[in-house]
């Protein structure tokens, strides 16, 4: 066990386990999300998002989160630099012609650099003005959960005035995209790198994959552009 | 009549492994479409020896495709422009005439280059020596049905013993992994039981071994089962990741 995550499987086991966990967390927050789009003001997405900030077991799971992408943010960068010295420095003259091999599973590096990039807007916009510096836009209002009148932060507000902004609405798409290409690979790829995969199983999860990955990803970049478009008052 | 080609062959010439290499062109004519690959190198270096120059040096021994000895990197592709195949089966009918054919070795950090399309890949036996074999002697054939074995398992092992040690997957590989190779070798003695007792023990130390000699990560891209000459399947690689985890986690 002690040389585990020495070794070559061992560091991908942990990219591989990071990328399942987070791919968990993707659906949970696109569920969220999806709250958007309902039209009642944003009652029903505050009530989602109070929930999100005061429920014990999201408490826990938070620093978790942060430790699972610094992972396999961190285990990313040294599996590749490691991949670029084992390739060496020669290149082919004639080039790759190798058929069958996807752009995606080929630039997983570059695809999380820019979903990092993304993530790095995305925490300004949201994470710091909810949890740290506060925001005019949060200003509490009173919203029935279940019956009992509770006071939250409009949540909604700073969402729909972020999504105002076309460039913001413009980033979202690309990103959406690019997270939907490194999950189109990711996906099928840490259920092979943690041993669960034969022949039969590469071809069921390998259609997953591909319905998860465009639906996270596009999920996401529709939210947005939907905000955009016909939810500013 | 039998039809020829004229080609015009860029070949990677090296003096040794620390001297800096480079491309020779040259030109071979009336070759015949029924030739292999390797006969018209052998063509090739015909003419330059008979023109008084230094023959290209390339590997080759059994030339039926069973072997692993021949390697080259042509037009793009480890084994060149056919599938399933060595460079030794390789028809010289897939070229068109007139055409340019670069040729290259092997290119990884983990095989370096002997000379010319020469790479050192003794790496691969150093990987075995860690423990791709069976401790004790097992004996003769056994009685058919004596021992039970799933007819999958069988085919399973069967398909993964097909690997001839070429290295055509770490050539495909952009991360110069030798996973494809490790993998089908801990999958065809895992899947068998008289293998099968020393299996934990054996992917240990071929993993071990195969980390140590500076071979890269998988990232399942998929480049090394494309390219590979015997169709070594992926769902080997997830077999010894199998392996290899529950073997260490037993630790």
């Amino acid at each position: 066990m002690s040389s585990l995550f020495s070794s070559s499987i061992g560091k991908k086991l942990l990219m591989g386990l990071s990328g399942l966990f987070l791919m968990i967390f993707l659906l949970v927050h696109l569920g969220v999300n999806a709250l958007l789009l309902i039209p009642d003001g944003g009652e029903f997405f505050n009530a989602g998002a109070h929930f999100m900030a005061t429920n014990p077991a999201v408490k826990i799971m938070e620093p978790i989160l942060g430790l699972g992408f610094l992972v396999h943010i961190v285990y990313g960068i040294v599996l590749t630099l490691q991949n670029q010295k084992a390739r060496g420095s020669a290149t082919y003259a004639s080039g790759k012609k190798t058929k069958g091999v996807t752009w995606a599973s080929q630039n997983m590096l570059v695809l999380g650099i820019t979903i990092l990039a993304f993530l790095v807007l995305h925490i300004a916009h949201f994470w710091v003005k909810m949890k740290v510096t506060g925001s005019d836009l949060l200003e509490h209002v009173t919203i029935n959960i279940g019956g009992v009148p509770t006071e939250v932060e409009n949540a909604y507000a700073l969402v729909n005035a972020t999504f105002s902004e076309l460039w913001i609405v413009l980033v979202y798409m690309v990103a959406g995209i690019g997270l939907a290409m490194h999950l189109s690979h990711g996906f099928w790829s840490s259920f092979q790198t943690i041993g669960f995969s034969n022949n039969l199983w590469r071809k069921r999860l390998t259609t997953i994959g591909q319905v998860y990955a465009w639906f996270v990803g596009l999920g996401f970049a529709l939210i947005a552009l939907l905000q955009y478009l016909f939810f500013q008052a | 009549m039998e039809k020829t080609l004229n080609l015009t062959l860029k070949v990677w010439k090296q003096n040794g492994p620390r001297e800096k290499g480079r491309f020779e062109t040259y030109k071979v004519s009336n070759i015949s479409v029924d030739s292999s690959f390797l006969e018209m190198m052998d063509i090739l270096n015909e003419q330059l020896i008979n023109e008084g120059k230094e023959p290209v040096a390339f590997d080759h021994d059994c030339r039926e495709g069973i072997c692993g000895m021949c390697s080259l990197y042509i037009n793009g592709r480890p084994h060149g422009p056919d599938d399933d195949v060595t460079t030794c089966q390789l028809h010289m009918r897939k070229f068109k005439d007139g055409e340019t054919i670069i040729i290259e070795p092997w290119r990884s950090a983990g095989f370096p280059v002997i000379k010319d399309l020469i790479v050192d890949r003794t790496a691969f036996d150093k990987i075995i020596a860690a423990g791709g074999y069976v401790s004790v002697n097992t004996g003769g054939v056994p009685d058919a049905n004596a021992l039970p074995i799933p007819k999958p398992d069988a085919d399973e092992a069967m398909d993964a013993a097909s690997c001839i040690g070429c290295g055509a997957c770490v050539a495909a590989c952009k991360n110069g992994s030798a996973m494809l190779f490790v993998s089908a070798k801990v999958s065809q003695l895992a899947l068998l039981p008289q293998g099968r007792v020393e299996a934990a023990r054996r992917a240990k130390n071929m993993v071990a071994r195969m980390d140590e000699l500076g071979f890269g990560n998988c990232t399942n891209t998929g480049a090394c089962e494309v390219e590979c000459p015997k169709g070594i399947s992926l769902s080997n690689i997830s077999r010894l990741n199998r392996e290899f985890l529950t073997a260490k986690i037993k630790d």
